[in-house]
């Protein structure tokens, strides 16, 4: 599948954000915006809702929990009691590190597991870069084109509000 | 939101305290002394019964010595200590979070500094209170200051408290004291006079004087701190010892300081002051509670756990007299404390939404500020108190301070403007996101 882009490539951040602001005010849609550096408060500009992963956190953080809870109760408890330190089998103050680590575990690598593929950033993929330069010391903004885009009018709206250069890329997915 | 480029120009802006606030903070002073007016008679009433009985636990010839006051006196006197080291402690942490910001170079805190330079309004008047209390009441408060009790063949001879005579003895305690005191309160007049001179003549010359003279606070604070811990509140349990406990006592501290300014923050806000205070940087302290209540418990289960792993006697009486100890007195509070500091704290602060609601901030902050009352509670009244401990009397004396420091607290908030005008980092602190 190819898709075409329109890129608007701006020099400085203060200038971006205002003309994210007046682009999508303009109603055209933003497919996305490529920083060298994370820009405090561009989420809210681009109107990108917040992420639902501490959402998948907590439930991970819960099977942890669970699992480190059966393990020890199950193990010391249940399958091969043993005595230790004069303590009863099931000594909750004593599983609670073991319960917090494994907690912490489920919760971190879930969480990274999840971010990597949503993102798509497993092994062996191929990250599609729209401008090199964006990794360096331009900002660009992305914005698709179908064939009903007037490219002339949105070149000269990314221009007003600051851009420096306009190009068009296609970019083939797979 | 993205307007980065955006500028308000800060100008000073200077609290008046309506007189139905101050009506409000006298209030609170006088239902203290009604408070502590009924506990003193719902105490004296029960003296006949209860007072033998306290004695009757330790032998004979100690008791006499031991029962120095009659029970009302010596809750009075425990409770006093109590509040006091709540307070001042809470009062030094507000010049210990401006100097950590000072030494971290943080520019989100510039719009609250004001806040944590006034909290430290009772260093001096708790200062006195303490000597005070100490040279009334010390023989209520510490066991160790009993006559003889460092003196072989006195009846009251202790072999392990007169081995530690050598720190534990008056004279370098009271020097102590004074020491700790005074360069609390030294650090905090001097951070505020330089932070008032930037007020008035700009430049970074002061910031960076404000640098050097916070990171030596630092240093001297963290001795400080927890030397003062075990002086002011292990020394009560003379027999015991923990080398977790600067630690615990800091982090309790430190949460209640942090609930202290969130909570100020908030009340400002709401009367229309701290115009720059916005939800980013209520977001940041919310986690610093959040954060800082996991770390109080971080330190108070280390300390549960080895000395409920070890079951060493000398260690685990501390946990054997609050845990089931004079009749189950001190076993609600006990997880009370738990409950209110962590299990409260943590499911409530936990999401992103619920650190940026100012009710929500003002519900935990008031919880904390309770709770970790109640954790100084428990360290002080089974040591001193026994199974004698009572409520009335104690928040009755909590309630004088409260409202004694919050007028206190507010004049010094009153001499300043509450924006650092000349701060190099306002800036960057006005246009804070996180």
């Amino acid at each position: 599948m190819t898709k075409r882009f329109a890129l608007g490539i701006f020099d400085d951040e203060d200038v971006l954000m205002h003309a994210i602001e007046n682009v999508r005010a303009a109603g055209v849609k933003i497919h996305e915006v490529f920083t060298p550096f994370p820009i405090h408060g561009i989420d809210d500009a681009l109107g990108i809702q917040r992420s639902r992963l501490p959402i998948a956190a907590f439930f991970y953080g819960m099977c942890g929990l669970a699992f480190a809870l059966w393990l020890q109760i199950y193990m010391l408890g249940f399958d091969w009691p043993m005595i230790i330190g004069g303590k009863p089998h099931i000594a909750l103050p004593a599983f609670i590190p073991v319960s917090f680590e494994l907690t912490v575990f489920f919760t971190c690598h879930g969480m990274v597991i999840t971010f990597y593929t949503i993102s798509k950033l497993y092994p062996r993929w191929r990250t599609p870069v729209l401008d090199v330069r964006s990794t360096d010391d331009k900002f660009v903004m992305a914005i698709e084109l179908n064939d009903k885009t007037d490219l002339n009018n949105l070149s000269k709206l990314l221009r007003e509000n600051g851009a420096s250069e306009v190009n068009e890329k296609e970019m083939t997915k797979n | 939101m993205a307007t980065l480029t955006h500028h308000e120009s800060a100008t000073a802006e200077y609290l008046e305290l309506s007189p139905k606030t101050r009506k409000t903070f006298i209030s609170i002073i006088v239902a203290g002394v009604v408070l502590l007016a009924i506990g003193i008679i719902l105490a004296a009433m029960n003296i006949g019964g209860g007072h033998e009985e306290a004695g009757h636990a330790a032998s004979a010839g100690a008791a006499a010595h031991h029962e120095g006051s009659p029970i009302w006196l010596k809750r009075v006197i425990v409770s006093l200590w109590h509040s006091n080291v709540f307070f001042i402690g809470v009062s030094a942490i507000g010049t210990f979070f401006v100097a950590l910001q000072y030494v971290a170079y943080a520019g989100w805190s510039v719009v609250i500094k004001r806040i944590n330079e006034a909290m430290s309004a009772w260093l001096l008047p708790g200062g006195i209170i303490m000597l005070v209390v100490f040279f009334l009441g010390r023989h209520d408060l510490f066991h160790w200051t009993h006559e003889g009790i460092m003196t072989k063949g006195s009846e009251n001879y202790d072999a392990i408290i007169a081995g530690k005579s050598g720190f534990l003895n008056l004279p370098f305690y009271i020097i102590r004291t004074v020491v700790y005191l005074a360069i609390w309160w030294f650090f905090s007049e001097r951070l505020r006079k330089i932070s008032l001179q930037e007020d008035l003549n700009g430049g970074t010359e002061y910031f960076h004087k404000s640098i050097n003279v916070a990171a030596l606070f630092l240093v001297l604070y963290a001795v400080t701190s927890s030397m003062s811990a075990w002086d002011w509140v292990m020394s009560v349990d003379v027999h015991w010892f923990s080398t977790m406990f600067g630690w615990y006592v800091f982090a309790s501290w430190w949460v209640s300081g942090i609930a202290v300014t969130t909570l100020t923050a908030i009340y400002l806000k709401q009367a229309g002051y701290l115009k720059f205070l916005n939800s980013n940087h209520l977001h940041d302290l919310g986690k610093f509670m959040f954060g800082f209540s996991i770390f109080w418990t971080y330190v108070w289960f280390s300390q549960f756990m080895l000395i409920w792993y070890a079951n060493l006697p000398e260690e685990a009486v501390y946990y054997n007299q609050r845990l089931g100890g004079f009749n189950g007195a001190y076993t609600w509070i006990f997880f009370f404390n738990l409950a209110i500091n962590f299990v409260f704290p943590f499911l409530l602060m936990m999401t992103r939404d619920a650190k940026r609601q100012m009710i929500m901030l003002k519900i935990v902050s008031i919880a904390i500020l309770i709770g970790h009352w109640s954790d100084f509670y428990l360290m002080f009244m089974p040591a001193t108190m026994k199974e004698n401990n009572g409520f009335v009397i104690e928040i009755g004396i909590a309630l004088i301070f409260l409202g004694s420091y919050l007028l206190l607290f507010t004049k010094r908030l009153m001499q300043a403007s509450l924006v650092p005008v000349n701060h190099p980092f306002l800036d960057e602190s006005v246009h804070h996101t996180t």
